[in-house]
């Protein structure tokens, strides 16, 4: 009796299964470079969560034995040696893990900023909304790259690696991403608030707060994830020239991509694969991100295709 | 149209108001002491520091300061930079004329490469040219500028042995060299502008060309090149200007990046300096003169709408 009502459960959780799987197949093969692009980002993710164990030395290594000067690329190095004796295979390795850490923390917080501006602004209306709009323009009064240097010039005072730095420049780049995404969900907030299941949530009784979490958010929700997969690639960008400033927080045990490129300034003529790798690799991270972005976007957001 | 004017510079107005604010709150609310960077010292005893602090005025409460900084602002004087002790505003009045001729430049190069592409794309809708220029332009939009300027000096170096002059000259002075130290810049930074600026020409176009008037115009026997140039380019425009207006911030930032790449002395050259000697002073100049500059344009381009397209009176 029980196998008998189990079996076609089970057979419905494996239909479900498989057509989810057969969902996502033709979804990669109708955007065949989107889906390039969706692993291309999932190999650099997991390139940056096991960088320590995939390099063969450490960031900070300096062996003048093992890392003649400014060597250029061959078998043992696959990416060449810097000027200070260093691999730079090992340490683009690493520094993808500054470059693509900060570039998910930072979209994380600006969507965390954009999504509640946006939404309260867009739910609201009136007031509310003319005193968020004034402030993203604000923000977006300052050219982006001017800010960041400008608030990381002021609030990060460490030198060096530290998590607290870590965190105001996430919220920094964060910062400066969030205008967009507020426009993008107060616009869906706005489309989203006359419909008649929100007037009927409002007329049961429910507080605005649920109301925002529980019945407009749900389905504001595609345009939120769109914005912040293409804003990736844009952190990404962000940090690495603010560490070629020589603004990040990256140092000499802790590279990321922007930094390489500036330590190795005065080298470029000589050895040009000290300009090439770290850029190759920021220009890699990026282009994936955008292209796995573009396609999210067609896939989940057909309406947003004009917009941008 | 006069009251949306007003409206719209009004509402400018109070933002560059509210940039203003933020910009001299945060300047001073930077951690540590101010007089240790003045006098370039660890140890300050407090009557020096006091010394200081009043010289600069910052013994008065800080509305005050404010209201005795904006009317300087607003009378040519800027203040003196912390540590160069030179004038802020005589150091960015020097500066403003390389930026706006490599701005300029950058969007010369942007719109050479991204309307023609744009235009090709939308007219051969999902050919193969349309495919090949749309995985083109993604792709150039998604290398840093920083990166594409550093490619251009360091490959023509290593294969022909060529570099672009050093020595920054006024365009008055010699305009044949000023270009050729402009140009590898502008490029670098018109590349990734081009990018975003085609894509939007392309699908502005593609909406265009489905329109009525376009099939009268062909209705009535112009040629392609007219009705795709007059009838549809004029009418695609307002998209690619909503787009350059939110765009120039981003043309004004790469020039932190790559004046210094090409050791060009201008605005941004000016900002990244006075943040890495923390003159604090000067870079609350110049992040206020970029932000003014900033807002005017997407005013500008604002008011360019009514201008692009007729129908738009803002009654």
């Amino acid at each position: 009796m029980a196998t008998q009502a189990a079996a076609p459960l089970m057979q419905r959780e494996v239909f479900a299964r498989r057509s989810r799987r057969a969902g996502l197949w033709r979804v990669a093969r109708s955007k065949p470079i989107g889906a390039i692009a969706a692993l291309i980002c999932i190999l650099l993710v997991l390139v940056a969560i096991a960088a320590d164990v995939i390099a063969p030395q450490a960031a900070d290594a300096v062996d003048p034995l093992k890392n003649p000067r400014l060597q250029a690329p061959s078998l043992s190095h696959p990416f060449g040696t810097d000027n200070l004796f260093r691999d730079m295979y090992s340490r683009t390795l690493i520094g993808s893990r500054i470059s693509l850490g900060i570039g998910f923390t930072s979209v994380f917080f600006g969507t965390i900023i954009g999504t509640t501006l946006g939404m309260v602004a867009g739910y609201f209306r009136g007031w509310v909304d003319l005193v968020v709009s004034r402030a993203i323009e604000v923000v977006l009064g300052f050219p982006p790259l001017v800010l960041a240097v400008f608030l990381t010039a002021i609030f990060l005072t460490s030198k060096g690696f530290s998590w607290k730095g870590f965190f105001i420049l996430s919220l920094t780049i964060g910062i400066i991403i969030a205008p967009a995404t507020a426009r993008i969900v107060r616009g869906s907030v706005l489309s989203v608030r006359n419909l008649q299941y929100v007037e009927a949530a409002e007329s049961v009784g429910n507080s605005p707060l649920r109301i925002m979490f529980r019945h407009v958010l749900p389905n504001v929700v595609a345009p939120i994830i769109v914005i912040a997969s293409i804003q990736i690639g844009n952190a990404i960008l962000a940090e690495a020239s603010l560490s070629f400033l020589g603004l990040g927080i990256s140092d000499d045990s802790h590279p990321s991509w922007g930094k390489m490129l500036q330590d190795t300034r005065q080298q470029w003529h000589l050895a040009w694969w000290t300009a090439f790798v770290p850029g190759a690799a920021i220009s890699i991270a990026v282009l994936s991100f955008n292209l796995f972005g573009d396609g999210l976007r067609d896939v989940l957001d057909p309406r947003l295709r004009q917009s941008s | 149209m006069a009251q949306y004017l007003a409206k719209r510079f009004l509402a400018s107005l109070l933002v560059l108001f509210l940039i203003s604010i933020l910009v001299f709150i945060a300047v001073r609310a930077i951690p540590g002491d101010v007089c240790k960077i003045v006098l370039n010292t660890q140890d300050v005893d407090q009557q020096q520091c006091d010394a200081v602090r009043e010289e600069l005025g910052l013994d008065e409460p800080v509305a005050k300061q404010y209201v005795t900084y904006m009317g300087g602002v607003l009378t040519g004087d800027w203040g003196q930079a912390l540590i160069s002790k030179r004038a802020v505003w005589g150091e960015i009045k020097t500066r403003i004329p390389l930026t706006v001729e490599l701005t300029l430049l950058s969007t010369g190069f942007a719109l050479l490469l991204a309307l023609p592409i744009g235009i090709i794309s939308a007219v051969k809708q999902d050919s193969i040219t349309d495919y090949v220029l749309r995985i083109l332009s993604i792709g150039w939009l998604s290398l840093p500028s920083f990166w594409v300027g550093t490619m251009l000096i360091v490959f023509p170096a290593k294969w022909w042995g060529y570099a672009p002059p050093v020595g920054y000259v006024d365009i008055w002075e010699d305009p044949l060299k000023n270009l050729e130290q402009l140009y590898l810049p502008a490029f670098s930074l018109g590349l990734a502008l081009s990018a975003s600026l085609a894509r939007v020409t392309r699908s502005a176009m593609l909406e265009v060309l489905r329109q009525d008037y376009i099939r009268t115009a062909r209705a009535k026997g112009l040629r392609d090149r007219v009705v795709v140039i007059k009838h549809g380019l004029k009418n695609a425009m307002i998209p690619v200007v909503t787009l350059f207006g939110l765009q120039v911030g981003v043309l004004f930032g790469g020039t932190v990046v790559l004046e210094g790449i090409f050791s060009l002395p201008g605005l941004g050259f000016l900002t990244f300096q006075a943040v890495t000697v923390k003159d604090y002073t000067q870079v609350q100049g110049v992040v206020l003169f970029f932000a003014a500059v900033l807002v005017s344009i997407n005013l500008l381009v604002d008011v360019s709408y009514a201008w692009f397209d007729p129908r738009i009176r803002y009654a």
